[in-house]
Order: C-alpha cells, then sequence, then structure tokens
C-alpha cells in the first residue's frame, strides 16, 4: 500500500510538474495569427465591439500594427455599449465601436478625443431558407421587417445594446413597427454577441440582423441564408476614438493616438481592405469620406 | 543514571477539580516518590482518569497544586502519558514515534535512533514502515507505549490500557509494564480490573466519587482494606 | 459541420498540438494552478487556526465560508472588476485584463472551499488527537502542522475540488481577464467565444481538454481519498 501511495503522490506531482512545464513553454510560443502580447512589452487597451473581433479583422490587422510600430494591441471586445463604458472607466485607452450617436455623447461628455470614421460594412438580414416571412431576395428592409412583424415570423434580438444592437432598433422604427406595442413571442431577445444571435437563429429557424463580417467568417450556418442585402439603410459605420487622458491620466495617448492614426492612415486603410475571407471583402475603409 | 534532578517526587496537594458544576475532584492529596507502580483503582466514575490528567498537565486544577520536584515544564517534560484507546497518527509506525520526539526537541540522527531503539524494544521493528492505524488493538497499545518510552519520561501515566484488548494482549501489556518498572520507570496507572491491579501494583491508591479514600501498599491493601468502600468494591459489590 | 467532422477536427487539434492550442491550455493551467497555490498557502493555515481557535462569531465566520464556497463566478469576478477598474479603488494598479486579475478572481473561488474545508478535516483530527498532542506538548500554533500533514489526503482533495472549480468557470475570468486573445484568453472563455463564431471543432477541442483534466482530477481525488480511508 505504500507503493501505491508513492505512486500516486508521484503521479498527481508529475500532473502538476507537467502542467507548470506546459504553462512556462507556451508562454514563451510566439501566438499564432492573434493578437501577440506579453506583459512586458508596449502595449494598449482597446475595447472594441464583438463584430470586429468574431469577422477576424483584428487578428489579421494587429500583427502589421505592431510590426509596424512594437505595439502589442490587446483588445477586449464587448457589445458597443459596454465597449465605450470601458473607455469611460478608464480601462481602456482606445475605444474601437460601431454607434455613431453613442460615439458621439461618448466625446461630448468629454470622455473621448476626436472621433474618427474608419470603415464601414454592411448589415444583412439572415434568415431560413424556409423564409416563413416570404422576405428572401427582396430589397427593401423596411418592408421585410414589416413582413416578419406581421406574419410573426421568429426573430432574434441581440437585445445587448450593441452597436447591431442599435441599428435593429432604428431599423425596427424606419419600418414603423412599434416594438414595444408588438413585441410578442416571435420577438426574442438574447442578450449575447452577434454569432450566439446567429447560432440561436440557426437553432430556431428565425430572422437575425448581422453584420456582413461576422456572417461571411459564421462557420456554423446551418440553414441560414441572406435574406436581405443591399438596402442603403443597412449600412455600418465603425468610428475609432481614443480616450481623453484629462479624464483618465494613466491612458496611454501617444500610443493610442498612434494606433488611432494607423487606422485612418492610407496605410491602416489598405490593409482593412485587403482584408477577405473567401475571396469577400469584409470592411470598406472611409475615413476620407467625409460626414462618415 | 541521569544528569539532570529528578521530577520526582511529584506533589498532589488538595487538588479540587470542578465540571459541569459538580466537584469531580474533592481535595486530593498524595505523593508519587521514584519507583514502583501505583494503581488508580475504582469504579467507573471515581474520578481515576481525570486524577491522571490533572497530574499530566492536560487539565488545570480548580483548586489545589501539582508540584514536581524539579522543573517539569516546556518540550521535555519527562513525564508521558497513555491513553486508554491509542490514538495513533495517520503515519507509519516509525514515524509515529519520530513525531513525538520531533515535538520534545529532538531531531537529526538522534530522533531516528531513539526511534528504532524503541521499536526494537518493543519488538516492532517489523512493523516500522506500515501505517500505524491497520495495527491491531494489542500492537497500538504497544506502540502508544512504545512511543511515550521513547521520551524517555521519569514517570509513565497509563489511563485503563488494556480495557480495550483481549486476554492474550493484556498479558503482554502487563509484561510490558512490568519491565519498565525493572528498567526504573515509576507508572501511574488506571485501572478498574482487579486482577490487573493485584499482579501489578505495588501501591494502591483507591479512588470513590472523588475523593481518595485509601492509599497503602497493594500488599495491605488487598489484605485489609480500611474502608467499607473498599472492602465492598474487593468482594465485587457494585458501590456507587 | 457534420457532428463527426466536428469531432475529428476537435482531435486533430488535440493530438496536433497545434500552438495557439496549446498556448491557451497554458494559460489556463497557469492561472489555475497559481490560483490553487495561493488559495493553498493562505488558505491551509488560515482553515487549521479557524478550526483550533475560539472566539465570538467564530460559527458566524464558518457559515459565511460555507456559504462563500456557492459564491457564483461571476459575482466574484464583478467585484475584482470593480476593485481593479481604473475607476475602482485600486485602478491605479493597472492590473484589469491581465492574468493577474484573473488569477485574483479564481483565488476568492477557490481560497473559501480551501479554507471551510480544512476547518472542517483540521477540526475532525484534532478531537480525535487532542489528548496525544497536548501531551507531547503540541497545542496551539505548534499543532497546525502535524494536523495538516495528517489531514493530507482529505486536503489534497480540497484542493482539487478548488481547482475543479476555478478551471471549469468562465464568468469570473471573461468578466476581469476581458478575453483578449493570446493574452487573458482560456480555455472556458475560448470555448465561449469560438462556439458564438459557430468554430465548433476549436470549442469542442478545448472542452475535451477540459473534460480530460476534470477526469485526471477526479481520479486523482477518488485515488486519494481510498488512499486516506486505508490510512486511516
Amino acid at each position: 500500500m505504500t507503493t501505491t501511495r508513492r505512486l500516486l503522490l508521484a503521479t498527481g506531482f508529475s500532473i502538476a510538474l507537467a502542467g507548470i512545464a506546459l504553462a512556462q513553454t507556451t508562454t514563451a510560443t510566439p501566438p499564432a495569427a492573434t493578437a501577440p502580447a506579453t506583459s512586458d512589452s508596449r502595449f494598449i487597451t482597446v475595447s472594441s465591439t464583438t463584430s470586429t473581433q468574431d469577422s477576424g479583422l483584428f487578428g489579421y490587422l494587429l500583427p502589421l500594427f505592431k510590426a509596424k510600430t512594437g505595439i502589442d494591441v490587446r483588445v477586449v471586445s464587448q457589445g458597443t455599449g459596454q465597449a465605450l463604458d470601458t473607455g469611460r472607466r478608464g480601462d481602456a485607452d482606445v475605444v474601437f465601436v460601431h454607434a455613431r450617436a453613442q460615439e458621439e455623447k461618448f466625446v461630448a461628455e468629454g470622455f473621448g478625443l476626436e472621433r474618427k470614421a474608419v470603415m464601414y460594412n454592411d448589415f444583412v438580414l439572415i434568415g431560413p431558407k424556409s423564409d416563413p416571412a416570404g422576405i428572401t431576395g427582396t430589397k427593401d428592409i423596411a418592408a421585410a421587417l414589416k413582413a416578419i412583424q406581421e406574419k410573426g415570423a421568429p426573430f432574434v434580438s441581440r437585445g445587448d445594446k450593441s452597436g447591431t444592437h442599435s441599428a435593429e432598433l432604428a431599423l425596427w422604427k424606419v419600418a414603423g413597427v412599434d416594438l414595444d406595442a408588438k413585441k410578442g413571442a416571435w420577438y426574442r431577445e438574447i442578450g449575447q454577441g452577434m454569432g450566439a444571435a446567429l447560432n440561436t437563429a440557426g437553432g430556431m429557424g428565425a430572422y437575425v440582423l448581422a453584420d456582413r463580417g461576422t456572417w461571411i467568417s459564421f462557420k456554423n450556418r446551418g440553414d441560414l441564408v441572406i435574406a436581405v442585402e443591399g438596402d442603403r439603410r443597412l449600412f455600418n459605420q465603425y468610428g475609432v476614438i481614443a480616450v481623453n487622458p484629462a479624464k483618465h491620466p494613466h491612458v496611454k495617448i501617444n500610443d493610442g493616438q498612434a494606433f488611432v492614426n494607423w487606422l485612418v492612415s492610407p496605410e491602416g486603410q489598405k490593409v482593412i481592405s485587403d482584408y477577405k475571407i473567401e475571396g469577400q471583402q469584409l470592411f470598406f475603409p472611409n475615413a476620407t469620406q467625409a460626414g462618415a | 543514571m541521569r544528569d539532570v534532578a529528578s521530577i520526582l517526587p511529584l506533589a498532589v496537594d488538595a487538588v479540587s477539580f470542578l465540571g459541569d458544576g459538580r466537584r469531580l475532584i474533592d481535595g486530593l492529596s498524595f505523593d508519587m516518590p521514584a519507583g514502583g507502580l501505583a494503581v488508580l483503582l475504582g469504579p467507573n466514575g471515581a474520578g481515576k482518569s481525570l486524577t491522571l490528567r490533572l497530574c499530566h498537565g492536560l487539565l488545570t486544577p480548580s483548586q489545589g497544586r501539582i508540584r514536581w520536584a524539579a522543573g517539569a515544564e516546556g518540550r521535555s517534560r519527562r513525564h508521558a502519558m497513555v491513553f486508554q484507546k491509542p490514538i495513533m497518527l495517520r503515519r507509519s509506525v516509525e514515524a509515529n514515534i519520530a513525531h513525538a520526539l520531533a515535538a520534545a526537541g529532538i531531531s537529526g540522527s538522534e530522533r531516528r535512533d531513539r526511534a528504532r531503539d524503541a521499536l526494537a524494544r518493543f519488538g516492532l521493528s517489523e512493523r516500522a514502515t506500515q501505517a500505524a492505524r491497520l495495527l491491531s488493538g494489542g500492537e497500538q497499545q504497544r506502540l502508544a507505549i512504545a512511543r511515550a518510552w521513547a521520551l524517555r519520561p521519569e514517570l509513565l501515566f497509563l489511563d485503563e490500557p488494556t480495557s480495550q484488548l483481549d486476554p492474550a494482549a493484556t498479558r503482554q501489556i502487563e509484561e510490558l509494564l512490568s519491565g519498565l518498572v525493572a528498567e526504573g520507570i515509576t507508572v501511574l496507572m488506571s485501572t478498574h480490573d482487579l486482577g490487573q491491579a493485584r499482579r501489578l501494583a505495588s501501591r494502591v491508591l483507591f479512588l470513590h466519587r472523588g475523593r481518595l479514600i485509601e492509599d497503602a501498599s497493594a500488599q495491605s491493601f488487598f489484605a485489609q482494606p480500611a474502608s467499607p468502600e473498599a472492602r465492598a468494591f474487593l468482594a465485587g459489590e457494585l458501590i456507587w | 459541420m457534420e457532428f463527426a467532422a466536428i469531432f475529428k477536427a476537435a482531435f486533430a487539434l488535440v493530438v496536433g498540438l497545434d500552438p495557439g492550442f496549446l498556448a491557451i491550455v497554458g494559460l489556463s493551467l497557469r492561472v489555475t494552478l497559481t490560483a490553487v497555490l495561493i488559495a493553498a498557502i493562505v488558505g491551509l493555515p488560515l482553515g487549521a487556526a479557524l478550526a483550533l481557535a475560539r472566539f465570538p462569531g467564530r460559527s458566524a465566520v464558518i457559515v459565511c465560508l460555507n456559504a462563500l464556497m456557492g459564491l457564483p463566478p461571476v459575482v466574484a469576478g464583478l467585484l475584482v472588476f470593480l476593485m481593479l477598474s481604473r475607476s475602482g479603488p485600486l485602478g491605479s494598479l493597472g492590473l484589469l485584463f491581465t492574468p493577474t486579475a484573473m488569477i485574483a478572481a479564481q483565488v476568492i473561488l477557490v481560497l473559501p472551499i480551501v479554507i471551510a474545508l480544512t476547518r472542517q478535516t483540521v477540526e475532525d483530527l484534532w478531537s480525535e488527537y487532542r489528548d496525544h498532542l497536548r501531551s507531547v506538548g503540541l497545542e496551539g500554533v505548534r499543532a497546525i502542522p502535524t494536523l495538516l500533514f495528517d489531514g493530507r489526503f482529505a486536503l489534497a482533495t480540497a484542493l482539487l475540488a478548488g481547482f475543479g472549480r476555478a478551471s471549469a468557470e468562465v464568468g469570473a475570468v471573461l468578466i476581469v481577464g476581458g478575453n483578449i486573445a493570446g493574452y487573458t484568453r482560456t480555455m472556458t472563455t475560448t470555448i465561449t467565444l469560438e462556439t458564438s463564431k459557430g468554430d465548433l471543432p476549436l470549442a469542442l477541442g478545448l472542452g475535451i481538454v477540459l473534460i480530460a483534466l476534470t477526469l485526471a482530477i477526479n481520479a486523482v481525488a477518488f485515488g486519494a481519498s481510498r488512499i486516506g480511508a486505508r490510512y486511516a
């Protein structure tokens, strides 16, 4: 029995050692495609949206920025509202989001310096192949949403105050649907990210509003297809803002501003347009476009 | 044989002990000079176990004093105790002894040597690496005595050391105790087993309801008990 | 993707020791092992002291600790988040969204388990050992090493229970770590993220590692308690 006990202790010990060894070696391994970050290097923290993260743009863009400037970018991806709050608390150096009204409020409150337009992508209305609302292939998002509501076809809403959620609510208004009055079992708010919303819609055979970037890179499509696309009202503008050091003196304003400036520079803009999945461009740079 | 002053005699001076508002030990006085095996005799509830614990320092008297001839405080206080139900640490037989020695501040090779001596002295060498709690009841009590012996006590307290053992194991323990007395260790033990008291005792302290009724040599106690309580006890009558 | 194909891809990730995959597993282990180590260093002596000490309010402390064993991880995460946020009392340390913050949150989760189970184990042992330990002069603080050593099998199980709780939780590390790629992304947060992105093979591959880890922990805990029982 003594032997068994020793064996067991030795096994437990080796497992622990192996774990620690693995932990040590892997921290030394250069991380694969995603943002490299080690604790002793120059870094900034960017709070951004789940859609930019889930689309894989950062995985492509950040290593190029790092190679150019030596600055690591640590991205915390949240819904737009939460990402802006993270900036408000001073827990991020830069916010990179897509909800223009909220962004302008953030700057007006003094939490951010100048808001700069970076790029846009567009929203697409995703739905099941069976198309219970009979809208697949149409071009008018307002009419499509109206049809969904009138037929009571299931619709999944992010419900998380994200940029996509804000856009969705605005589109319901455009469609003339008073959600507060018409909300029923057909309208399902899940309070989660874009990918989760797509998974849920796929599982329930529901319609869902998604950004095109996440949709293209989404791998678990099942029966989902694009129902409505191409309406100008589905336009989704991204903006970037450095957090105001007057509010939070510790923010890394120089490195943060360097990131902002690079994104809107010709070089950064080209990198954005170069990012493709399966041959499709996901984001369209428009930093130079007035009023974006 | 000792290069330090003896802790004996032990003087128990008008000691009382109160528990739950009752006087469990009442005005107890006796001396323990060096040598011999004294038995605390009496029915259950007489206060035998409490008396041992008071002497060993596990309990503090409510009144009166326990006095040693020389300092018996601190780590190597040169009196040890063996309990009714052997308390075995969850370790090997040898480690049980080594632990007590370590607690007494004995370190390194001396600790190992003394532990091995104790195992050999009590016939436990072959069990050295086994788990102490897997020994038989008799072996556990033997280990408890070996562990106490390793501390080189002048005075050894034993509380009903054989009450949970079968006759064969009891005989073995009794032989061991006689050996310890022959070695010069003074023993104070409690028992309610008259036969055991007759076989082992050189002196009898007869307790009844927390009071010391008789303190006599074993010979005279068994031949001519002075008190009616002792006579009743020896006659096998239930006294209460 | 087909169910079978997902499993196949997941196993390929596990067996192929993909570096990105290993980095995630490594970070998870580093964070959780460090948290358990800290909880052990703090919790074992504290639990033992609580077992031996008698003071007013002791029962209340014990009840609180037992309740804290069930503290929802997200609440622990939220507390650490509020403390470490730049707008919080410890904001100047700049620890939010770092592995250190994740370790802190997990320590909060593991510590009550370690203290409460240590207290129970040591108290039971003490009631059994008290006479002998006091007889050989070990009381109070001096009795603690003996009690911890002799309770080693039960205490190992307590630490493994803590490890299991910390390694399986996602709420706390997600809130305080921020799930930053390559920096604070653990197995559980990656599973959450990749599931939401629909990348099921990676999520499942990590799930397989987590399950294997849980199995291994439980096997060791079971073995320890069996051997402990034989020793007892």
